[in-house]
């Protein structure tokens, strides 16, 4: 396809679009679908069928609305009114004339002016719940794939990069690593064969943003990977999806041949020598199969466990060629920021963290589901505006973010920035972001008990440390719980802490002792609460 | 080829390019402690016993998997590293069973010379006793996972130099398991040429030789040396 018949493409859909009177946007991520969305939607399709209303309404499937808690969720396009915890008995009011004033579904309409929807900024998921992800001329109607035809057709590669690296972008994947920086240290290698990798092996415990990146907006993931590809110089991309995605990998297939048979994804892309493939790899669901090694191992066939870095794979990656990762919504990222300039990115968030960031909020909260913040918002916003509170007014005590590798962040701590610095500083990460909320009835002690057992069950067992360490500090922690735990165990537990963060070979272990180590510094009492009197007053042994 | 000068633990020596900082630490005395290395084989960087500091890098690097490079400050036994060398080596005896008076390499176990050179005299963690298995199928071998430490030295030695691959790592975490094929009896293997080598470069009681009782197992580890030498001069007589 050339650049026109791609802006004539979008045209021709948006044309058609405009003569329907009304589309039904029915959420059919997985919160929703969950909740009976499939119902919905066929029972409005059913319903514009026996009205004989073909080609004048229709009913499309869409990503993730993003407030989860309410599902499932119905938009109309006519007046842009949400609906929330639709049945499917509410299918002919939908299809009717005026349906806002059906007196059942003005009940469930939904305020949009509220500060969870007002405070929140799309980039990532604009097209979450806007488009269909099963059709590629929505996202072409939706302006898609016009950066990577503008990369292909107007810029070199190394202009390309120069606008990643303008607008600041930081890897989405956890650690923050700047993005621009890792395509230029794989586009200065020598040789010919490259690749790309896009991590969606999303693993933390309560994560789903980048399964509904995926699910809700495939091709975005897909343009932002070629777009990478001609960046680098390479003509061969692999998502590695975790295995219980099966909606994401139907979806991502789907698209992939799509875009194959539009010839925006394959060779001669934009009628350029430029060529692009790209292919799923289907992970088992290791949690370690996201550390970027063990995940090269483990699209090479072999066991999915890390190795020594360096080399790093941007020099030895897949079968030792030059190998660009990111995760899912870095790429998602990269055809915003081609279309409207890197400057424009850069100027949201606050620097050196730009951008937004999507969280998925759990735990004690109001408006559990997913969101999307500039960079820099507060945790109070996040919390108590968008999130709404925690729910049956009671009392916010803190917030785990960063999953496993993360930390709890104390109610002292509301109005710190969301940002990676900002987070590190006080004890987290940002992750690859998880929220959850704790309220005064959790125990702490339980919290970090609850992600040292994850790490022991997810560890891969090829290093010491981190093997045989998180095994007895989630003895120990349990110990502590039943109140069974000696000051001693206490300043053991510490003890591996260090030596994990030191010592391990992967990020996993490394990172293992976070929950523990910041709940001991915000919320130490509940842990010397639980042991025995007579240890923790004279502080010896029995 | 290019020859690198570095100081290690002060003493000022000289390595070739691509060589190792474990490698040119023993070649000059300096005995860095390890477990998961084993001259001849692959490096994994498992054990984490040979962890050392670099002057100018935040993180400690494993010997055994750095190479050296030009003015590299290298300390090899601050106390610091001491302390986790011990750490990691009670996490080893609280792992599973490393009761050495009933053993059959008592006395000329790596792990035992380790903990008693590291002064590892007490396990201040709870020792987690799994009840794992004991495969005494094969005719000349036998293996005891209660001893296993998941070096993995068996798994390399038998793919890398016997070209076997009977041996190999299932599971993950703690609950991992050394198997011998799909995980059949070692009795069984089909690809088991009874070689022996995954016996001599095991560093625990984990594989003996069958008819030794406490204490009696002696390992021959110079073979392994004597292989990949004769392997890289091409002699192949003994
Ligand atoms: C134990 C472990 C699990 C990880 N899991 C993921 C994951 O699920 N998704 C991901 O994108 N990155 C994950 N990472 C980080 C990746 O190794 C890598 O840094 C990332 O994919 C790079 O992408 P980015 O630069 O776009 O952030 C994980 C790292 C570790 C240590
Ligand atoms: S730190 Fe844990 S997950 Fe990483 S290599 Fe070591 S054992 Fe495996
Ligand atoms: S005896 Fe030889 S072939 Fe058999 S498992 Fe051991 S190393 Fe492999
Ligand atoms: S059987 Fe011996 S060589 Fe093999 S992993 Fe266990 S301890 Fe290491
Ligand atoms: S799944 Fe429907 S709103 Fe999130
Ligand atoms: S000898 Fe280097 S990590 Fe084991």
């Amino acid at each position: 396809m050339t650049f026109e018949e791609l802006m004539e493409q979008q045209a021709r859909e948006l044309e058609r679009q405009r003569a329907l009177s009304r589309r039904i946007y029915c959420c059919t991520a997985a919160g929703c679908v969950s909740c009976g969305a499939e119902a919905v939607r066929k029972a409005v399709a059913a319903e514009i069928k026996s009205r004989e209303l073909d080609g004048t309404m229709e009913v499309c499937g869409t990503g993730c609305m993003g407030l989860c808690s309410q599902g499932p969720l119905v938009r109309t396009s006519d007046d842009g009114a949400l609906y929330g915890n639709v049945e499917a008995a509410d299918a002919a009011a939908l299809v009717s004339a005026a349906p806002a004033d059906d007196p059942r579904l003005a009940q469930r309409r939904i305020d949009t002016s509220t500060p969870f929807f007002v405070k929140q900024k799309k980039i990532v998921l604009a097209n979450s719940g806007v488009v269909d992800p099963e059709r590629i001329a929505d996202y072409i109607a939706a302006g898609g794939y016009q950066a990577l035809a503008k990369a292909v057709a107007e810029m070199t590669p190394r202009e390309v990069i120069a606008e990643v690296r303008a607008s600041g972008l930081r890897g989405r994947g956890g650690a923050g690593y700047p993005t621009a920086l890792k395509w230029e240290l794989v586009a200065k290698q020598p040789g010919a064969t490259k690749y790309v990798v896009c991590n969606a092996d999303e693993g933390d415990p309560g994560a789903f943003m980048d399964r509904s990146v995926l699910e809700g907006d495939p091709h975005r993931v897909l343009e932002g990977m070629a777009i990478a590809g001609y960046a680098v110089g390479a003509q061969q991309g692999y998502v590695y999806v975790r295995g219980e995605y099966t909606l994401a990998i139907q979806r991502l297939q789907a698209a992939i041949r799509q875009a194959e048979r539009e010839r925006l994804l394959g060779s001669r892309i934009f009628e350029d020598t430029f060529q692009f493939r790209v292919d799923l790899r289907i992970g088992a669901g290791a949690f370690v199969c996201g550390e970027e090694t063990a995940l090269i191992a483990s699209i090479e066939g072999r066991r999915g466990q890390p190795r020594q870095r360096p080399p790093y794979p941007p020099e030895s990656g897949l079968w030792g060629k030059p190998t660009l990762i990111n995760n899912v919504e870095t790429f998602a990222n990269i055809p915003p920021i081609l279309v409207n300039g890197g400057e424009w990115f850069a100027g949201i968030g606050s620097a050196p963290s730009t951008g937004t960031k999507v969280f998925a909020l759990a735990g004690k909260i109001v408006n559990t589901g997913l969101i999307e913040v500039p960079m820099g918002t507060s945790l109070r916003e996040i919390v108590f505006d968008i999130g709404g509170g925690v729910p049956g007014g009671g009392e916010f005590k803190a917030a785990q973010t960063g999953g496993p590798s993360g930390g709890c962040i104390p109610a002292e701590f509301l109005d710190t920035p969301v940002d990676f610095e900002s987070l590190a500083r006080i004890g987290s990460i940002m992750g690859s972001g998880g929220l959850i909320v704790m309220d005064k009835t959790s125990s702490m002690v339980d919290v970090a008990r609850y992600f040292m057992e994850f790490c022991m069950e997810e560890s891969c067992g090829k290093c010491i440390p981190c093997r045989a360490g998180t095994a007895q500090m989630h003895d120990i922690l349990t110990r502590i719980l039943k109140r069974e735990a000696t000051r001693a165990d206490l300043e053991m537990l510490e003890r591996l802490c260090v030596l994990l963060g030191e010592t391990s070979l992967c990020g996993l272990g490394q990172t293992a002792p976070n929950p523990v180590l910041s709940t001991l510094k915000y919320f130490r009492r509940e842990y010397e609460e639980l042991l025995p009197a007579e240890h923790s007053a004279a502080g010896g042994e029995r | 080829m290019s020859v690198k000068t570095l100081v290690i633990d002060g003493k000022a020596v000289t390595g070739r390019a691509g060589e190792t900082i474990f490698n040119v630490a023993w070649e000059n005395g300096v005995r860095i402690p390890r477990l998961c290395h084993v001259g001849g084989l692959s490096d994994v960087g498992a054990c984490r016993l040979c962890l050392v500091e670099i002057e100018g890098q935040r993180k400690l690097a494993a010997a055994c998997l750095t190479p050296v490079e030009e003015g590299m400050v290298v300390h090899t036994s601050s106390e610091r590293l001491k302390e986790h060398r011990r750490l990691i080596l009670e996490l080893l005896l609280a792992e599973r069973n490393h009761v050495c008076a009933v053993c059959v390499m008592n006395g000329a176990c790596e792990l035992q010379d380790l903990a008693a050179e590291l002064g590892v005299d007490h396990v201040r963690l709870r020792y987690r006793f799994p009840k794992l298995g004991v495969d005494t199928s094969h005719e000349r071998f036998g293996q005891d996972q209660n001893r296993c430490i998941l070096c993995t030295r068996c798994v390399r030695v038998c793919d890398e130099v016997e070209g076997a691959h009977t041996k190999d790592v299932f599971g993950r975490g703690s609950g991992s398991l050394i198997i011998n094929d799909m995980g059949g009896p070692w009795g069984e293997s089909d690809t088991c040429t009874s070689c022996g080598k995954c016996v001599q470069v095991c560093p625990t009681g984990a594989l003996f030789s069958k008819g030794k009782s406490v204490a009696e197992m002696r390992k021959d580890r110079g073979f392994l040396k004597y292989i990949v030498t004769a392997r890289e001069k091409r002699e192949w007589i003994r």
